[in-house]
This record gives structure tokens, sequence and C-alpha cells, in this order.
């Protein structure tokens, strides 16, 4: 028997159905492989106990001929910040830090009942505020991709713990949430794919809250079709979740088999900005070069105010967090502080709960909210969140799914941009766009820098049109033949 | 009739302008599905929801935004097709979100307006600001132990209406009768309970003076007033201390105070420096809340008739005068109950015995019209019995006095008792002719021509029947046999 972690979920998929190996072999091969890649601290907490019952419950389904779905068996692991029933859940704050629910997020429910097998709570930035994993209260998690230099490189973030965890093969995928490009951007620094749906695919319920009207849970996988499957699995109208869209849902998986002859793929402009390396540019090149071949047109398209969208997302998302956040005070669960008094309790409470990065944002988000203060900033910046909106509805006018970098760089060693938050805060700003718009978007590796780093190519869909970003996707990922495994993985290293 | 407070430098008019919280009636809390009962134990009515769990969102519930609608339109008041609910933030223990969900700048309510029915008879309007529907707090417990808060979350998230009138009150009589108007109107509708010793109705008030004539001078705001009577006697009180200090030259500034009902002063509680900034933004995670106007239409059309109608219409149909009308209206209870009493009957009638005999017993006894030891319709079988002559109006008292006392059909007593009325004139006749033949000096005293002895004879030929012989008939034909 090869190496079960190796497979892709849809390899594992056929593999279980022919009952090559068991869920059970399959949840221990990667329980094994968490172990060993425990010094990446990809995991907050990991559950092989959960993953066994589970890997069991889905051996019986199977032997009974009552398969879930194309995720029954699949070892899978969990962004922390997914409420998962009697299993702490942290968002990677010590303000949680035992925080043990007592109920199912919607979309790791969803999962549950697909029959994947959960390995582990993944970590990430606190309450995913960060693009490179260095906020966690559990300490930063290293990429799997590493060069001779002897850094560390990060795994991007805020799903660092899930991007790194897939990327070394100890889950077979992972559930992640983006907010402006917290999964996107780690599937780019790791190699591996990473799709956000569009706002209101998955339901929210039951998800640590960062800036509601932007987050949304995904899929982070080692292959598109594998994104495909998992996001099936994932996505679901949602009663309680007053945001979500109640659109028909697809057969994701289906949608691969279409051609991209064709397919006209929008290139914005405006993303040629300043400090996107040189092999970014290359690559970005590549991709439309792949989509060409495969039948596909590229039309120019233009998106004026993607400069602003950076500007308008810290002022949108940090002003839904300060007031997100405002539950977090001692009062009812999570870290409490002892002090004199009511103010007191409050102010011990949130200084010790909450990191530099949380904090930062809590207080950008109360400045722009306050009175004197809200019509410059935060109306201001939701007016510029309408005109992208518009933007790009007038440019899939003319294109049907966008072609663009994930990040202007490949992933950066830890320590590197930790002083200046407006040069971490660039990371995000090819993805940031899509987040405003409620778009779907997913990122993919295009190939290496001439370093050995993964780069990732995003493509951004028209609402509700995940169909056509992954058949795009497929294509490119056909072309980019992408197998390389990072360092940590190489035989001899 | 003008509210004046005479001052050392003359007479000062009083604005005011009234804040309802009014909790709806509701199987469930605005956002949640947590039970919203009075007087649960601490803490049992609580959802995940409400008690703000990490990753718990708030779901309308569809019964709420009916009822406000509905009370919307009872106040005869543009109802907004699209409202917005906003988060008011600032830190409470009782308050677990850190964040109040409520209506600010699109509420789902605008203008309407409240009629007053004055005690002289005139009617006077009262300007609705608007409605907005939001969330309550939960309640922190003080008195449970010498150095620890407790909190309930019961009431976390129940439904409120803030109902806000203009400033268009001028004397603490018309605040009043605009908050029991406000009462009967949510008690009409269903909307609202209208309890404000159990808090289900909760009172701000805006309180302001000026000499007559002038623009608006500075307010303050009493909060969390409790009883109509407190309201009244907060009004005059902060008015008096308002005069007091313009008369001494000082100025008044914009706070927020209490109402100490035992002092009987009102107190800082904060100024408007110390105001809170609530960063007011659209809550992300609920929509605009939009309505058709086909949802609006159906409620409009289901409507229970309203305490201005009914009274409209008592007077027009049934031709009570204003007072009786007015009063009647003023309770849906009481109208609901005098329409049965008076359904098929002499509307007079029923509306006299209502509001004297059965008011009185009431009031007597300390009882709502809900717990009348009389039937609605049991009164109205009494009515009937009065109205065919089956018994005479003294006999009608005492039966009425026997049904209060037992509850029984009327019909029963008159039967058991033998209390029906002699309609049969010749032993009524006959009862006469033996009272005049008994009573030859009275008789002779009316032939001469004092007829003050009639009402002696019919007392006379009463006794003699056991009250029983219809008064009616004794009257003719004791004026017919002593004349002639």
């Amino acid at each position: 028997m090869s190496d079960l972690t190796r497979l892709t979920i849809a390899e594992a998929r056929d593999g279980l159905a022919a009952k090559q190996f068991t869920a059970e072999e399959l949840a221990r091969a990667h329980i094994k492989a968490m172990e060993a890649t425990r010094d990446l601290n990809a995991f907050v907490t990991e559950t092989p106990e959960i993953a066994l019952l589970r890997a069991k419950e889905s051996d019986a389904r199977r032997a009974k001929g009552a398969v879930a779905s194309g995720m029954d068996g699949i070892p899978t692991a969990v962004k922390d910040l997914f409420c998962t029933e009697g299993v702490r859940t942290t968002a990677s704050s010590h303000m949680l830090e035992d925080f043990v629910p007592t109920y199912e997020s919607t979309v790791s429910m969803n999962l549950r009942k697909a029959g994947s097998v959960m390995l582990g709570k993944t970590n990430m930035d606190e309450f995913a505020m960060g693009s490179a994993n260095i906020t966690s209260y559990f300490g930063p998690v290293k990429n799997p991709w590493r060069l001779n230099d002897g850094k560390d490189r990060v795994p991007g973030g805020s799903s660092g713990g899930s991007a790194a965890a897939v990327a070394a093969h100890a889950a077979m995928c992972a559930t992640g949430s983006d907010t402006g490009g917290s999964i996107r951007q780690p599937a780019a620094f790791c190699g591996i794919v990473g799709l956000k749906p569009t706002y209101g695919r998955c339901s929210r319920w039951g998800m640590v809250a960062f800036a509601s009207s932007l987050d949304q849970a995904g899929p982070m996988t080692r292959s598109v079709r594998d994104a495909a499957i998992m996001m099936q699995a994932m996505v679901g109208y949602d009663p309680k979740d007053s945001t979500m869209a109640n659109e028909p849902i697809p057969d994701f998986e289906a949608a691969l088999k279409g051609s991209v002859k064709g397919l006209k793929v929008g290139i914005p402009a405006e993303y040629r900005i300043d400090g996107m390396t040189k092999e970014t540019e290359a690559s970005w090149q590549a991709g439309i070069d792949w989509l060409k071949a495969a039948g596909a047109e590229p039309v120019e398209v233009s998106l004026p105010h993607t400069k602003d969208a950076l500007a308008a997302y810290y002022i949108v998302a940090p002003a839904e967090a300060s007031s997100n956040l405002a539950r977090y005070d001692g009062v009812r669960y999570g870290l409490r502080e002892s002090a004199d008094d009511l103010t007191d309790m409050y102010e011990k409470t949130r200084a010790a709960g909450f990191g530099r990065e949380v904090r930062r944002r809590i207080m950008i988000g109360t400045y722009v909210l306050s009175a004197g203060y809200y019509d410059a900033y935060y109306v201001k910046a939701q007016k510029v969140r309408a005109l992208i909106a518009h933007e790009f509805a007038e440019a899939f006018k003319r294109a049907d799914v966008l072609l663009t970098p994930t990040t202007p760089f490949p992933a950066f060693a830890l320590g590197e941009k930790m002083d200046d938050p407006l040069q971490m805060y660039i990371n995000d700003v090819f993805t940031v766009p899509a987040s405003l718009a409620g778009l779907p978007a997913m990122s993919l590796p295009a190939g290496l820098s001439a370093d050995g780093l993964p780069l990732g190519l995003h493509l951004i869909g028209k609402p509700f049109d995940e169909e056509t970003v992954l058949r795009a996707g497929l294509a490119i990922e056909q072309a980019a033949d992408f197998k390389m495994l990072p360092q940590l993985l190489r035989a001899g290293s | 009739m003008t509210y004046l407070i005479q001052g050392k430098t003359g007479d000062w008019e009083v604005v005011i302008g009234l804040e309802v919280h009014a909790q709806v009636v509701s199987n469930a809390k605005l956002f949640s599905g947590a039970a919203t009962e009075f007087g649960a134990e601490p803490n049992t009515q609580v959802s995940l929801v409400d008690a703000a769990m990490p990753g718990m969102l708030p779901v309308i519930n569809a019964k709420c935004v009916e009822q406000a609608v509905r009370t919307g339109l009872g106040l005869k008041a543009k109802i907004n097709l699209t409202s917005v609910f906003e988060r008011k933030n600032y830190f409470y223990p009782d308050l677990p979100f850190g964040y109040q969900i409520s209506q600010y700048l699109h509420p789902i309510v605008g203008e309407g307006i409240v009629a007053l029915d004055m005690p002289d008879g005139t009617t006077r309007e009262v300007g609705i600001e608007r409605l907005h529907l939001e969330q309550d707090a939960g309640k922190s417990l003080h008195d449970q132990d010498p150095n620890r808060t407790y909190i309930d979350l019961n009431r976390a998230g129940v439904a409120l209406m803030e109902i806000v009138s203009k400033p268009d009150l001028r004397s603490p009589d018309e605040a009043g009768a605009y908050l029991r108007k406000l009462r009967t109107i949510l008690r009409y509708l269903g909307t609202c309970d209208g309890n404000m010793e159990q808090g289900s109705m909760r009172c701000d008030v805006n309180v302001s003076v000026r000499k007559p004539g002038e623009g608006l001078r500075t307010r303050c705001e009493i909060k969390n007033v409790n009883s109509v009577r407190f309201v009244m006697q907060a009004i005059e009180t902060e008015a008096e201390r308002q005069i007091d200090l313009y008369e001494a030259g000082d100025s008044v500034i914009q706070e927020t105070r209490l109402y100490d009902p035992d002092k009987g002063e009102t107190r800082s509680m904060r100024s408007k420096e110390e105001a809170h900034d609530y960063r007011y933004f659209p809550d992300p995670d609920l929509l605009p809340l939009v309505l058709e106007q086909s949802f609006v239409d159906r409620l409009r059309a289901d409507l229970p008739e309203l305490p201005d109608t009914k009274k409209a219409r008592f007077m027009s149909e049934l031709g009570l005068n204003q007072a009786d009308a007015a009063l009647l209206a003023g309770d849906r209870e009481m109208a609901a109950y005098f329409e049965t009493v008076a359904k098929g009957r002499d509307p007079k009638l029923a509306a006299n015995w209502t509001i004297n005999e059965l008011s009185a017993v009431l009031n007597k006894r300390g009882l709502d019209i809900t717990e009348s030891p009389v039937s609605a319709e049991h009164l109205g079988a009494l009515i009937g019995l009065l109205m065919d002559n089956t018994i005479s109006s003294r006999i009608a008292k005492d039966v009425f006095e026997e049904m209060v006392e037992t509850g029984a059909d009327p019909a029963r007593i008159v039967e058991a008792k033998g209390l029906k009325q002699i309609t049969d004139s010749g032993a009524i006749e006959a009862a006469v002719d033996k009272v005049i033949a008994d009573n030859p000096a009275q008789a002779e005293q009316y032939r001469s021509g004092d007829q003050k002895v009639t009402g002696w004879f019919v007392g006379q030929v009463m006794k003699a029947t056991g009250g029983k012989a219809n008064p009616k008939m004794v009257n003719e034909l004791l004026r017919k046999k002593l004349g002639s």
C-alpha cells in the first residue's frame, strides 16, 4: 500500500470505494503525519480519538452501502474558528483558550454529515486577523516550504495552519475562512488550492466572526477537483444565517467536465502594481498563456478603484470586528481577569485576552465608527465598496472570469515585515477586492519562484459562478502540472 | 385649558415628549427562539444567541415585525417598507453582545397620531415621531451578594417597540392621558400588554420649560419611569426644578436624570459630556428589512376596531353620549363586555348598567372587568328582563345584587324567588282597590287636589304585591281609580 497521505480526495474516494483501504487506515496514516509534522505548529488541538471514531463510523456506513458523500472517510482539518461541539475552539486567542462550544458550526456539521473525519483544529491568526499566521496566541505556523537559508517561511494567513497542514500532507483537506484573502493568500504561499465561495454560499453560523459582511468559509485542498468535492459538502442554505443566499447549488465537480474554449478571461490592468515581483508577473503571464492555449480568450478589463480597495477594507473589516469582538468581555465565558470593579475587569480581561494585532484593529474599528469620523471613514469606505462591486459587474460584462496573481510576492521569512502593519496589509492587495464585492475567487499553485517557493494564480468569478472559476482553474492546473512537494516532505530532507 | 406654572418671573409652559418602550407580545424574542414569559427562573429563557456565544447570528422574528407594523397602523402612522437594524455599541454586563440591535436612521414606522380624549370632552392630537424595533437588555441583580453582581438574561433580546412622541404634550395631565391612550391602543391591538408594573411598558420623559411663545429650551431626559402617576409627578418636579434654575439666573444642562418617587426629586444620572458614543452602524449580520405592501395591506385589513372608531360608533350607532362612549371604548375588555351586554338590547340601558351598577361593584371589590362576578351574558339577560317587563327596575337591582353574590343567571333568580313582575291588570286592580278602600283619608286628600300622596299609594300597592307589580300599571290604575 502506497502512502495514503499522498492521495487527493478524489483518489482516496475511489480507493475507499474500491476497498483498497479503509477510512480507519486513512485516518491512522494522517494522524501519524499530523504527529510527524508537529514542528509546523499547524494544529492548535489534535483530535485523533474523534478522527478514529468517525473513520470507523465511515467504514461501517460503507459496509452497509450507505456512503454519505464523496467526503465520507476523508481526513479533514478544521480551522479553529469553526465551533466544534465538545472540542475547544480558540480562534487562536488567549481569550478563548479554554472555550469548549456545546454546538457545532453549520459548515463543520455539514462536513460531519458528509462523513468527513476531523483530525483536529488548525492554528490561525488570532481571530483571523493577519496575513502570516504570526498573531496566533499559540505561536506562529511554519510553512512546509523552505529554502536552504535556514529561515522558516510564513504560511500566510489567517488560515495558515490549514494551509500548512494540507501542504504538509498532514490533512487531505482543511476548512479555511476568508475575510480579505485568508484562504487564498495562505493557499498561494503553501502551494495548494484555496477557494473562497461567493459570500452567502456557506453559512457563517457557528463560525467565530471577524467581519460579518466579508467572512466566508471555503475549502483548502491539493487539487481543483478536491476543492469542488469539499465545497459541495460545505455549502447549503441555512436559515440561521440571515445574510445567506438561497441560491440553487450546482454539482461543482460536474462543472469540471466543461471546456474553457471561448471563455473570456479578463485581465485587470490595475493589478499591475509596484512591488509585484518579476516572477509574479511572469507567472501571471504564464497563466494567461495557458488559458489561451486551452482555447480561452484573454480580454483587458479595467477595475479603476482597485487601488482604494485595501483602504476601504481596512476600515470596514476593523469596524465590524470592533463590534463583533465586544462580546468577549469576561462576563459569560472565555478569559476573565480578576479586578476591583467592572471597568477594571473589562480593561484587564481584554488587554490580557487579545494580542496586539487584534487590539490594533479594535482600536481602528472603534475610531472609524466614532461620532464625527463615521462619515469620513465608514460611510466613505462603504461607497468605495459599492463602486468596486459596480466595477466588477462592469468587467463581467466583458469577461466570464478574471485572472490575477494571488499575492504580489511569495512567502516571506518569519520575522520579516513584522514591524510595519502596512507592509503586512499589502499581502491582501489582490484578494481584498473580490472580498469586498462578495465574489467567488480561488488561488491555485502555478509554479515556483526561482528560489523555490510556490506562486499562486487567482481566479475571480461572477456571483454564484464558482463553476467557471473551477473550470478555468482546472485548465491552469493541468497546464501548470504543479507536482512539487514541499522540501519538508522530499526524501532526504 | 392651558397648563402654566407660575414662577417669580411669570408664567412658564412645559414641553414634554415621551419615549415609550413597549414589550412586544410575541411567541419568542426579537432575534432568537427563546421564550419571553414574565417571571421565569433566572436564565431559563436564554438561547445561545441571547448569550452571544461565539458564532451566533440573529434571525428576525416575523411575528415581532408583524406586531410593530400593526402598532404603526394603529397609530395611523407611515409604515416604512424598508428599514434597517443597526448596532448600538456599549459595554454592560447585561448586554451580552456588547451592542444592542436597534433601528436608528431607518425605523420601521414613521410619523403617526394619537388622539387624546380630554376630561373636558375635547380631543387633542399628539404626534408620533417614530416607532422602531429593538432588543431589550438583560437584568443585573445587585442584591444577591454583597460583592458580586448576578446577571439574568431572560429578558435579553426580548423585542421592544420604542414609540417616540413629538414634543407635543404640555401638561402632566396630557402626558398621563397620552400614556393611557397609547396603552389602550396597544392592548386593543394585542401588541403589548401595557403592564407598567411588570416593566412591559416603560417610559423615558423629555421635559423642558419655556416662556409662552418662546422656542424650545434645553431638555432633560428622565429615564425609566414606571407608572403613569410617577410620569406625571416627575414632569411636575422636573419642570419646577428647571424653572427654579432659570429664575435663579442659572441654566439647564442637557442630561439624563432619574426620578426618585420617595424623595419626590429628579437626580442627575449622566451629563451630555458623559453620554456614550454608541457608534451606530448597520448590523452586518442582518439584511435591510424589506416588507411587501401587500403584507402591510393584509395586516391593515385584519386590524381590530380601535378605540377611536369604537367610540365614534358607540355615539353614532348606539346613541351614547361622548362621556359614556369614551369611557366604554377606553378599555378593550370593558368595550367587549359592554357590547355583549348591549347586543340586541337597549344600548343606553346597557351602558348605564355597565358604567354605574357594575363598575361600582368592581371598584368596591378592586376587580378588573375580566374578573367580574357577573358575566356580560347575564347582565344582558337582566336588561332583557327589564326591557320585556318581566321585572321592574326596582326588582332588577335586587336581582343584580343576587347575581353579584352568586353569579347566577337572572332568569333563574327571578324564577326561584318568584320576582316576576305582575302585569295581570286584574290582580293589580284588586290590590289598588284594596289599598284605596283601606285608606279613605289619603284617598280624600288626593281627590282634594294633593297629588303628592300618589307616591305613597304606589308604595303601598308595591308593598302589597311584594314589589312585583308593574309600577307603570300601578300608576295608571291609581290615577284612574282615585280620580274617579
